[in-house]
């Protein structure tokens, strides 16, 4: 079987083995949430409800600004209990919904649309949207948006992101292997809106019973098939994929992936779509791998968005040493968070506790000009001149290096000798040449 | 309050390498060209090796201290650096050759600049150009293997011993390459001569020699077979990469089997590229000098570019220039070239559109 891949990337250990082979459990319901307004890429959300307000579960509290934006809901049934600013797991503190619980679990009205498939079209937009659903591999665009290009850009392909390159990371893995069905139907009711004839599913290779598990499943379906993909990071990427998958390439300097007539989405999304459009439920839970060497049990847990990721942990029967280090997502491209406190969002793919030995960094010392950066590098920048571009605030340079195209997947910093904090520098330099932008 | 956990920029995950690392993985490399060394020309070569270490790192540790900078001698690069300023020298030399060598190349060819990352040029090899221009005698003279097993003229390049005995005196060299050179420069021998001693360069025995290291010259330079070993295991750990030494010596080859021969273009047996490749330094130069990360190219076209530089300057070098070798000085011009030619090279970004 020939895997296919990418040029460049790393092998980072994967650190799976601690939650790969745990079933998904419910954590209990929790006695507060906080849903942030901003989930999601595009305008935040506008709170309709005010403090004191009783809301039910999958109760609307926040509708979208305007097309690029997505409405949010309340995640479990009680009160409104303060509009405030909270910790977000970026790292800043963000505008949130404070609902403490009244322990019921009182929902909204669901349907069961059985014939959910002879929808029409728009109809099924309309049902995404208004579910809330954005993307849950974690850049969070919204759904939606995705699945309505113009019409001068046709849609063959829809790919299924199934790779989930971060490590620690198992909670897509799980959802593979404990929802397939949902998977493949959600990936079908893609193909439908877009009109895309082939559907791919993109596996790492160190998934092998997912990817076996899938080929039986979609053996009678002839336009959708299961590409396994080499184990290298970043292979989830959204533009390595789609050229693993299809050998297409997505123009850089902005370009989207339906320029190359192709939409990828990940598989806990197509879950949600799945359940949006058939029994109109909106996104108020995913699954989030809680891991680390330090975590006294691991577990891919489903939990309601805005689960306190201290609650999550406690789940987890805390921790066996002292805490380094809190990251929200994967460790590679995931946000250290300095509060526990904090609430998962709907890109919240996983919660990860370091000890202090972990969390450390090494200094910087002076560039060696090794290339290892510039040999690994996804994106084929150069990684190391784009950094020191900016470190001399010479921002024109790092643009003309191609800092913008950069995805901070952060393989550079992963093999610089130096420990030069290249992803710091390389953000630095999008967020000053953003402002002149703006500027302009 | 809660506590507040340590933040930083993605990722959170990093391999397991340092500078350290690198610099004392490209020392373990190079040993065993050294032990090679010792078993042809005896332990002096050793004895000098440890004065060339010795001198850089103090070197580096008294700078260092002036400046009153951090003092990182424990990076294992001043050990690097002292390594390849003995491997320059021959082991008739006197203990102080390598150790100007070495305060020059860490004092003018590092530390003046900014230290280890900022400086221009392959400090061992600005090290090197200044012995060569300071005693030049002691540089390029006493050639002469002290082993028995290594013999030049007796056991090197075979059949030599019958020839007419005005040819030894003609050709005063006593390293492979001076005995090339000479045999292109030389009016005083018939033609015939020069391509008999030249087919005896290029045949299989001496260029097993050569390889093995049973041949005169300096100390490190002398065994391809060492060198490559080590580079292997360098490139094996992803520490030097393939492009330059094979771009480097690729050039060399084809030059050299265009233009080496003495009867005009292709007159050279296809052996003789391999002769110049197995010679001199350029096996060294090639794998441990030019993959020099500081003063090579990052970008990946650049460093074919770089390799097939140096490639040309040696052959042009050694075939029509003044010096028998070529390779250092091929190195040290190209490492003038290098923020040019990685301006020039830089890769096109995945997916790039043009503008």
């Amino acid at each position: 079987m020939g895997l296919k891949t990418f040029p460049g990337g790393i092998h980072p250990h994967d650190f799976k083995h601690f939650s790969k082979n745990k079933a998904i459990e419910e954590i209990p319901l929790p006695k507060k949430v906080v849903i942030p307004i901003s989930q999601h890429i595009g305008a935040p959300s506008k709170p309709i409800v005010k403090v004191g307000d009783e809301v039910l579960t999958g109760q609307c509290i926040a509708e979208p600004c305007g097309f690029v934006s997505i409405p949010m809901h309340a995640s479990i049934s009680g009160k409104i209990t303060k509009i405030d600013k909270f910790h977000h797991p970026t790292g800043i503190l963000a505008t949130g919904i404070e609902i403490t619980g009244d322990e019921q679990d009182r929902w909204i009205e669901l349907e069961n649309d059985e014939n959910y498939f002879d929808l029409s079209i728009d109809e099924m937009k309309k049902r995404i949207a208004d579910a809330g659903i954005c993307g849950m591999g974690g850049a969070g665009f919204p759904t939606h948006v995705k699945l309505s290009p113009p019409a001068d850009k046709p849609i063959d392909t829809i790919i299924l992101n199934g790779v989930e390159c971060e490590p620690y990371l198992t909670a897509d893995y799980r959802i593979m292997l404990e929802r397939a069905g949902d998977i493949i139907a959600g990936l079908k009711i893609f193909m439908k809106i877009v009109n895309a004839k082939t559907g791919i599913i993109g596996i790492e290779a160190n998934k092998p019973d997912a990817i076996k598990m899938f080929r039986k499943l979609v053996k009678k379906d002839k336009n959708i098939k299961v590409t396994g993909l080499k184990l290298k990071y970043p292979q989830g990427a959204e533009k390595q994929l789609i050229y693993a998958a299809t050998k297409r390439k997505v123009p850089n300097k902005g370009g989207l992936p339906m320029e190359v007539g192709v939409v990828v989405q990940n598989v806990g999304t197509a879950i949600a779509v799945y359940e949006a459009v058939r029994y109109k439920k909106p996104l108020i839970d995913r699954i989030i791998t809680v891991s680390g060497k330090i975590v006294k049990e691991p577990k891919n847990i489903k939990a309601r968005i805005g689960t306190l990721y201290s609650d999550l942990l406690d789940f987890c029967g805390g921790t066996t040493e002292e805490i380094g280090k809190v990251i929200s997502g994967g460790p590679m491209m995931g946000f250290a968070i300095p509060f526990l406190d904090t609430p998962m969002t709907k890109g919240s793919s996983g919660l990860l506790l370091f000890n202090k030995k972990e969390a450390h960094k090494d200094d910087e010392s002076t560039c060696l000009r090794c290339a290892r950066c510039v040999d690994i590098c996804p994106m084929n920048l150069v990684p190391s001149l784009i950094a020191n571009s900016v470190r001399y605030d010479d921002f024109d340079l790092a643009e003309k290096y191609g800092v913008m195209d950069c995805m901070k997947c952060g393989s550079c910093a992963y093999v610089c000798p130096s420990h030069i904090k290249l992803i710091q520098w390389i953000d630095i330099g999008k967020i000053k040449i953003n402002e002149k932008r703006s500027i302009k | 309050m809660p506590d507040i956990y340590a933040v930083s920029a993605s990722p959170h995950l990093k391999q397991r390498i340092s500078v350290p690392s690198v610099m004392w993985q490209v020392s373990l490399a190079l040993t065993p060209a050294l032990l090679v060394g010792i078993f042809f020309f005896g332990i002096q070569s050793l004895y000098l090796t440890i004065y060339a270490v010795a001198a850089a790192v103090i070197t580096e540790a008294v700078i260092q201290k002036l400046r009153k900078i951090p003092i990182t001698i424990t990076d294992g690069s001043a050990v690097v650096t002292g390594i390849l300023i003995a491997f320059n020298i021959n082991t008739s030399s006197p203990w102080w050759l390598p150790v100007i060598g070495s305060v020059f190349a860490i004092a003018i060819g590092k530390q003046v600049f900014g230290g280890l990352g900022y400086n221009i040029f392959n400090p061992a090899l600005l090290g090197r150009a200044f012995m060569v221009a300071s005693w030049p005698t002691l540089m390029t003279s006493g050639w002469k293997a002290t082993s028995p097993l290594s013999n030049f003229f007796e056991s090197s390049i075979n059949g030599l011993k019958n020839l007419p005995s005005n040819v030894p005196e003609v050709i005063t060299s006593a390293t492979p390459l001076g005995v090339a050179k000479a045999l292109r420069d030389t009016t005083q021998i018939s033609r015939d001569m020069a391509e008999t001693v030249m087919n005896s360069l290029s045949n299989s025995d001496t260029i097993q020699n050569l390889f093995w290291g049973n041949v005169g010259g300096v100390i490190g330079e002398v065994s391809a077979a060492a060198l490559l070993i080590g580079a292997a295991y360098l490139a094996y750990k992803h520490i030097i990469e393939w492009r330059i030494p094979i771009s480097y010596i690729g050039t060399v080859f084809v030059l050299t089997y265009i233009f080496g021969g003495i009867n005009g273009l292709f007159s050279a047996s296809i052996l003789l590229p391999v002769f110049h490749i197995f010679s001199g330094g350029l096996i060294l130069g090639a794998f441990f000098m030019a993959t020099d990360m500081v003063t090579s190219p990052v970008t990946k076209r650049g460093r074919i570019v770089f390799g097939m530089g140096c490639g040309i300057l040696t052959v042009v070098n050694r075939l029509v220039g003044g010096y028998q070798e070529g390779v250092s000085y091929s190195i040290l011009l190209m490492n003038i070239t290098v923020p040019l030619i990685d301006r020039f090279t830089l890769p096109r970004i995945f997916g790039e559109v043009k503008a």
